[in-house]
């Protein structure tokens, strides 16, 4: 049976080698095409009818695939997630950080936020307290990771070129080249783009959407999958709160309306204000981690 | 843009399949994406045409089968059918309820080839 419309003839679907290969030895014979004035393939019985089990209700606009000359075409199913190679290597990366104890932020906003200030000054805090390390993704220049490095911390730069986000195999191979020490603090600065890193798991534990108060208060609606995909939003820039019209709540109910609970801290970076609440959220997350041995650092 | 490298990974798994399968020519593609999923599909068709170009799937016909988003309401325990993140539940109209169940899917399902 034709997998595609379900028309009766032939024995189409191609689910392994076995199969295959009796398709190889036996080309399937479609069912002659009707002589009419248009080459549209009516199939003999509604799909619904005729399909397998397993066969997907494909729509209505697929039939054509069946056009003369596709004689030899079969069919193979595949069910695999188009990010799974992506997914591999974030799993192994949240096995690397695992083994050794890691707390991995992924930081995300859009351009010009104030991510490198909130990590210098959060850098500044927390350095006598815990290990840390930061991977920065930008497309171009190491100017932030220089920034990072100015405070004394190992710093990474992945330049992406034209990619709009960071990806597992480049958190991967930062990894490698920085070598994160055991029971540390590890932070992904992600490209700025309140789009596109979203889809992409680095192995992060925690993705950390950061907005700040001189952007609109509805970039949680116009974002959505960021801030759906965020465990936490940092409210940043709140010192200039008085300068501006910047609605908070109405900011902080447009998150929850696209994550309900999403926690939000109101900070300022540049300030200090609720910076030790920020702090204090790393610091317990890091000691929350699932891990068999727990060292004092 | 990060459609670009959705249409890389397509293509990696692609060709993976069509090795294990000593494929020759790759017609159509099958995929399953949600509603509620990061893709802009005509993004995803145009660089799909772009990165298949000399390869085993040249020209190949993208098929797009959309899955509706469904969430279910914390509130009154129902599901509604959703096109976006903020919306209100349909039975009880709460809003700050709904978990997605479904939509945020991107599979590749079938393929056919030659």
């Amino acid at each position: 049976m034709c997998t595609t419309c379900g028309c009766s003839t032939g024995q189409t679907r191609i689910n392994g080698k076995t199969i295959q290969s009796l398709h190889l030895e036996k080309p399937i014979q479609f069912r002659p095409l009707k002589h009419s004035n248009t080459s549209d393939h009516t199939p003999s019985l509604p799909i619904k009818n005729n399909c397998a089990s397993e066969t997907l209700a494909f729509g209505t606009d697929v039939a054509t695939a069946h056009a003369p000359g596709m004689s030899q075409a079969r069919m193979i199913k595949i069910e695999r997630d188009i990010l799974e190679r992506n997914n591999q290597y974030a799993n192994e990366n949240r096995r690397f950080l695992s083994e050794r104890n890691i707390l991995a932020l992924n930081l995300l906003s859009s351009p010009g936020s104030g991510k490198t200030t909130l990590l210098v000054n959060t850098i500044q805090i927390l350095r006598n307290k815990l290990p840390i390390t930061v991977i920065e993704g930008d497309q171009q220049t190491d100017h932030d990771a220089a920034r990072i490095r100015e405070t004394g911390i190992s710093a990474t730069q992945i330049n992406t070129g034209k990619g709009c986000h960071l990806d597992a195999f480049m958190v991967q191979q930062a990894m490698q080249q920085i070598s994160p020490q055991q029971n540390s603090v590890l932070f992904i600065e992600n490209v700025g783009n309140l789009v596109c890193p979203s889809n992409f798991d680095l192995g992060e534990a925690y993705k950390v959407v950061i907005l700040s108060v001189t952007e609109g208060e509805d970039k949680p609606l116009k974002y959505p999958d960021m801030f759906h995909a965020a465990d936490l939003m940092l409210l940043n820039k709140c010192d200039l709160l008085p300068y501006l019209s910047f609605d908070v709540d109405l900011a902080i109910e447009y998150a929850h309306r696209i994550h309900p609970g999403l926690p939000v801290i109101q900070i300022s970076a540049m300030q200090g204000n609720g910076m030790q609440v920020w702090i204090d959220w790393i610091e317990a997350n890091r000691l929350a981690l699932p891990s068999t041995v727990q060292y004092q650092t | 843009m990060h459609e670009l490298s959705l249409a890389e990974n397509l293509l990696q798994i692609i060709e993976e399949i069509a090795t294990e399968h000593q494929l020759t020519k790759v017609k159509t593609v099958w995929l399953e994406i949600g509603k509620l999923a990061c893709v802009e599909q005509g993004s995803l068709r145009f660089y799909f045409d772009v990165i298949t170009q000399d390869s085993i799937a040249r020209q190949a016909k993208l098929e797009i089968i959309e899955i509706a988003g469904q969430a279910v309401c914390a509130q009154c325990n129902r599901n509604s059918l959703i096109t976006s993140y903020y919306e209100a539940c349909s039975h009880c109209g709460s809003y700050n309820t709904l978990k997605v169940t479904q939509g945020r899917e991107m599979k590749i399902k079938e393929l056919e080839a030659e």
